[in-house]
């Protein structure tokens, strides 16, 4: 019962702030929602009992990611000019509905086959053997930092002054 | 009771919301943060799957973590782009930014 409820709240003010993302006129504005959204979709990963990455989307997503996109917001001064859409506002808004119809039929008429297993408990240790334990996934492990490395390296080559 | 369509319904109208944001808007900035949106989405689903599908296998989570770098490093140079560009043009509306268009 406690989990529905709070299920139900956490999807609501997702989706809304989610479109307030995409609908509000102010850039900062739609930051925020963003990451009220971001928070959101940590607790979602609670009530799906996924602590580990519940703290991984809190660090990562309302931490890092939208301190750079506030960032870049602050110096790319068209926050006056808002967030206009453009000319294909009602095509995006057709493939975007036509899209989720597809989708949500498929998601609707597969018979998934639920296990009614209950869920691991905490699952960090779990985790860390499945990405460091025999098996496991120990090569995107390691191609992980490599891509983070060049990422780093690409973003201060961009935007470093001449 | 909630159910793994729940979940799945919620990840499909986050990426919905994402996917008309990515596609309607003239800000670069507001395009960076819709891909962000279905990325989320896209976890959701992955993590929904693993507590419903898989209990203990705990794949879907791994898969998330994955998603999570690949998009941390995807906003870090898609940001640097974004401000490469405003210094040269001044600019960073994507109807604008048509160099390479014919």
């Amino acid at each position: 019962m406690g989990a529905s409820v709070a299920f139900w709240v956490l999807a609501s003010i997702a989706v809304l702030a989610a479109l307030a993302v995409v609908l509000v006129r102010d850039v900062f504005r739609a930051a925020l929602s963003l990451i009220l959204c971001f928070l959101m979709v940590a607790g979602l990963y609670i009530t799906l009992s996924a602590d580990f990455l519940a703290a991984v989307q809190i660090l990562v997503y309302v931490g890092a990611i939208s301190v750079l996109i506030i960032l870049a917001i602050m110096l790319t001064r068209e926050v006056q000019r808002g967030s206009p859409s453009n000319r294909f506002r009602l095509p995006a808004f057709f493939v975007a509905v036509l899209f989720f119809a597809g989708i949500g039929y498929a998601m609707l008429n597969t018979p998934w086959q639920i296990s009614s297993t209950p869920p691991l408990e905490p699952t960090t240790p779990a985790i860390a053997g499945l990405l460091f334990g025999e098996g496991g996934f120990i090569l995107p492990v390691e191609i992980a930092p490599l891509l983070l490395l060049a990422a780093i390296i690409g973003a201060i080559v961009l935007v470093r002054e001449k | 009771m909630v159910g793994l369509e729940h979940y799945l319904i919620l990840s499909a109208v986050l990426f919905s919301i994402g996917l008309y944001g990515a596609l309607a808007k003239r800000n670069a900035i507001i395009i960076l943060m819709s891909i962000e949106l279905m990325l989320n989405a896209v976890n959701i689903a992955m993590v929904a799957f693993s507590r419903y599908i898989v209990p203990l296998m705990l794949t879907g989570q791994v898969f998330a973590i994955f998603i999570m770098v690949v998009a941390a490093a995807e906003v870090a140079v898609g940001l640097a782009i974004i401000i490469a560009i405003y210094r040269h043009r001044e600019t960073i509306d994507a109807t604008k930014i048509d160099l390479m268009k014919w």
